[in-house]
């Protein structure tokens, strides 16, 4: 008893606090199959391997820039990119284009703030200019400078927000056009904090949208001093209570590009037992990277992704067609090999294509959805007459039981994060008439037993032991197909079989242990020759 | 509430009969993937999943019919358009055309549409797009997957069994796929993936009931004098003793499958058809081609102790 309680919380638990999430044949959504464009067949399998889990990576940074809710992006067999994205809500299109996007990989120059942080003023007031005064209030970005007047600061960890700047920003602002209230607005330079790094900016990671926002414009670009631009690091760092991200200040012109990159590996230097990544360059690029080397010992250099700074190593040395970055003690290996996987990723040799596209939208998902719940408390409602009917007191345990066996299914389900699609609710039906099937199978077997004369508690031991072969022999044959289905099959039929497999031993559970732990109850303090409803 | 109790049926003598009634099914699923292959160029009408292609669905807001549509579609060379349930939706297949990516295709059929009946006045619901190549391995997936859980499926039995349990009971499950597929091409039912998982389903309840009526005999078997009975009075007994589970089983199986079929929608309306069909031919085979099948093939290769086909045919005694 103590022990079905245990399970069913537990499943009751994982059902209630993770939610069972819908198949996007149910909830609309796009899934997407991405392979290696390879139509003469010229490549390794290992190449295309490889070339996969590089798309893998960007697709996957990609996608957190496009907000969607639990994204899956996975590799199939070797060669194959399955990505799910659940509830884009019209933005197909966009969502496929940046999949599809060829990756584009820069190197460029961290530039120091100075004359960024000089230009500041330029860029509040572009966007004032750009989109009035009442929008940017709406935004909530109506900071004035007598409001604020500390607008950079050092703000990781300590309160001391008064720490050295040499940038001299603040007098900057501060001096000019104090009268005009209208233009002293700062709607960027106020989400602004000074980096901790050299060049970079931290913004707190809830005004990003709104300096994302402000960065798309046109206005505040040319805004921006002679060939210097912004954009974005990859990661979120937090400092103090609060998580920020980095905004670099980089060099407009890339001086080297990925296709100039042959290859990249991470590994490890034996001798400081440090993480760092090894790269080779082409020999054009080995000229340009050396030449511009030498030129900035000292300085760093940003590695760019799709327009986001996934890593800016400082210069040591003047580098050749080969170098390395060093990660730092400490630093472990996957983020060497991530790097490496970055560094490559800008240099893919074909093309990826989409070789099957399925998108519902979410007007047909949430038909089906409503549809399907009516029909599948009408059809559970059938269940339970029926068994009620026909076995009265033992149908009402029955039924008691697969209402346990339902909270297992679904808990087990939303425990190992599986979606329910089409495909998956015939898992369930199936095992869900195999869930009536065994305590059909073990009522009989105890009619058989009463019907032989047996006293009460003997015809119930009896009826569970004998109608256990043919519980067992059914549940693994049904076990052994859905394994195989899982191995050998696509997404669609893998749903089929995973809620096939939790189902059976849901019913397994329910039938062996938790109808006898109610029947126990039910007769216990029954003598031998009181009659028993079934 | 009692159904069928202490029945006393002559299963196995109706056999004959049963023979006659699959065999005349078998040719006509033989017949009806014939015709298709001459009509329609493959055995099944198998749907993009398979073939490759695109599927769009469109739901409108004006007033449409497939005429409508398909004149849209550039009349006479319009791919194929079929209404999708009772409401004012449309499904149209078009196959991708050699150098034409799979988005285009999607793309013109929107643009044709948006000249006819005016942008914003339908909705694209559903879109799927699958290369060929995708398609092909499917079939072949879904083949080798029926083909193992078979030879594991007779492994099993045959150790927890014997060897001509696990026979029959494998006979008894191709026949019912085989029955279900004949269905499917006799009515030209889309071949999806939900369709696979619904055949997949089939194969497990048809399976399920087989079992539980070896076990039964299994049973018997085991009980004192059972080699001297005649073997199919005792595998008419076992029938009969698991007819009122079988009955109830399938039943509320039955129940299930109809809520969903009347009240589950179009989307699963076709997958609801066969698994409906697939219970009533596993039911009707786990008693009329199971059993038979277990008898035939121990009168024509004996008993078979733990798998050994005996050559010489001995007296009957399951």
């Amino acid at each position: 008893m103590i022990a079905v309680l245990i399970v069913t919380a537990t499943a009751g638990w994982q059902l209630y606090s993770k939610g069972l999430s819908l198949g996007l044949d149910l909830q609309g959504g796009m899934h997407l199959v991405l392979e290696v464009d390879d139509p003469e067949g010229t490549m390794t399998l290992e190449a295309k391997s490889d070339m996969i889990d590089r798309v893998q990576r960007i697709i996957g940074t990609r996608i957190d820039e496009f907000g969607v809710v639990e994204p899956l992006i996975q590799k199939v067999g070797r060669d194959r990119l399955i990505v799910e994205l659940a509830g884009l809500g019209g933005e197909e299109e966009r969502a496929k284009e940046i999949v599809q996007r060829n990756a584009f990989l820069e190197f460029k120059l961290v530039l120091p703030l100075v004359d960024m942080t000089a230009a500041l003023p330029r860029i509040d007031r572009a966007i004032v200019a750009a989109l009035g005064v009442d929008s940017i209030r709406a935004l909530g970005r109506d900071v004035v400078v007598a409001e604020q007047p500390e607008i950079v600061g050092l703000i990781f960890g300590n309160a001391d927000s008064t720490s050295a700047d040499s940038t001299g920003v603040s007098d900057t602002t501060i001096a000019e056009e104090e009268d005009d209230p209208e233009t002293n607005l700062q709607p960027f330079s106020s989400l602004l904090n000074q980096g901790d790094i050299e060049g970079t900016y931290l913004i707190a990671v809830e005004d990003v949208p709104v300096a994302e926002l402000f960065l798309a414009m046109d206005e505040v670009t040319r805004a921006f001093p002679r060939d210097e631009t912004l954009q974005w690091g990859s990661d979120i760092v937090g400092r103090g209570a609060r998580n920020y991200q980095y905004l670099y200040v980089l060099s407009e012109e890339a001086f080297l590009t990925g296709d100039l990159l042959n290859d990249a590996t991470a590994g490890r230097d034996p001798q400081f037992n440090q993480s760092q990544v090894q790269f080779e360059l082409s020999r054009a690029g080995g000229r340009l990277f050396s030449q511009f080397t030498g030129q900035h010992v000292g300085d760093y250099l940003a590695i760019v992704l799709d327009g986001n700074v996934m890593s800016a190593p400082v210069i040591r040395d003047r580098i050749g067609a080969r170098g390395q970055i060093e990660m730092g003690a400490g630093t472990p290996l996957e983020e060497a090999a991530d790097l490496a996987l970055v560094l490559r990723a800008g240099a893919l040799p074909a093309p990826i294509v989409i070789i099957e596209e399925r998108t519902v939208g979410p007007s047909l998902g949430q038909d089906s959805i409503d549809q399907g719940r009516v029909a599948g408390m009408v059809g559970m409602f059938l269940v339970v007459i029926i068994m009620m009917t026909y076995y009265r007191m033992a149908g009402v345990l029955a039924v008691a039981a697969l209402g346990v066996y339902s909270v297992l299914v679904l808990g087990g389900l939303a425990g190992l994060g599986a979606n329910l699609t089409v495909p998956g609710i015939a898992g369930l039906i199936l095992s869900v008439g195999m869930a009536v099937d065994a305590n059909v199978l073990i009522f009989e077997r105890i009619r058989e037993e009463l019907t032989a004369g047996r006293a009460t508690r003997t015809a119930v031991d009896e009826g569970f032991a004998n109608a256990m072969s043919a519980i067992v022999d059914a549940n693994i044959t049904t076990l052994i197909t859905a394994v195989i289905l899982y191995q050998f099959g696509t997404s669609a039929v893998k749903g089929f079989a995973v809620t096939l497999s939790i189902g059976i031993a849901a019913s397994f559970f329910s039938a062996l242990f938790v109808t006898r732990t109610f029947f126990l109850v039910y007769i216990q303090g029954k003598k031998a020759s009181d009659p028993i409803s079934i | 509430m009692r159904l069928f109790e202490s029945a006393q049926y002559k299963f196995i003598e109706a056999r004959r009969k049963a023979y006659v009634i699959s065999g005349i099914a078998l040719l006509a699923t033989f017949a009806a993937m014939a015709f298709n292959i001459v009509s329609i160029g493959s055995w099944l009408n198998y749907g993009v999943d398979f073939t490759g292609g695109s599927l769009v669905q469109v739901r409108f807001d004006v007033e449409a019919n497939d005429a409508s549509v398909r004149a849209a579609l550039g009349g006479a060379d319009s791919p194929p358009v079929t209404r999708f349930g009772d409401e004012n939706e449309f499904v149209i297949r078009a196959p991708i055309v050699e150098g034409q990516t799979i988005n285009e295709v999607a793309a013109d059929i929107e643009a044709q549409l948006a000249a006819a009946f005016g942008a914003g006045s339908f909705d694209i619901v559903r879109q799927e797009l699958v290369g060929a190549k995708v398609g092909n391995e499917l079939q072949l997936k879904a083949l080798y997957a029926i083909l193992f859980s078979f030879v594991l499926t007779l492994m099993y039995l045959a150790i927890r069994f014997e060897l001509r349990f696990g026979m029959a009971a494998v006979i008894a499950t191709m026949h019912d796929i085989l029955l279900t597929l004949g269905f499917l091409a006799l009515f030209r039912f889309e071949i999806a993936l939900p369709t696979v998982a619904a055949i997949l389903t089939i194969l497990g309840y048809s399976l399920n009931d087989t079992i539980v009526v070896f076990d039964r005999i299994r049973e018997h078997l085991h009980e004192k004098g059972a080699r001297k009975r005649d073997p199919i009075d005792l595998v008419n007994q076992s029938i009969n003793e698991t007819l009122p589970r079988t009955i109830l089983t399938s039943g509320t199986t039955l129940a299930v499958l109809i809520a969903l079929l009347v009240l589950g929608g179009v989307v699963i309306r076709d997958f609801t058809i066969v698994l409906i069909l697939g219970v009533i031919i596993g039911t009707y085979s786990s008693i009329f081609v199971a059993s038979p099948a277990l008898i035939e093939i121990q009168n024509r290769y004996g008993l078979g102790k733990s798998g050994e086909k005996k050559p010489k045919p001995q007296p009957a005694t399951v």
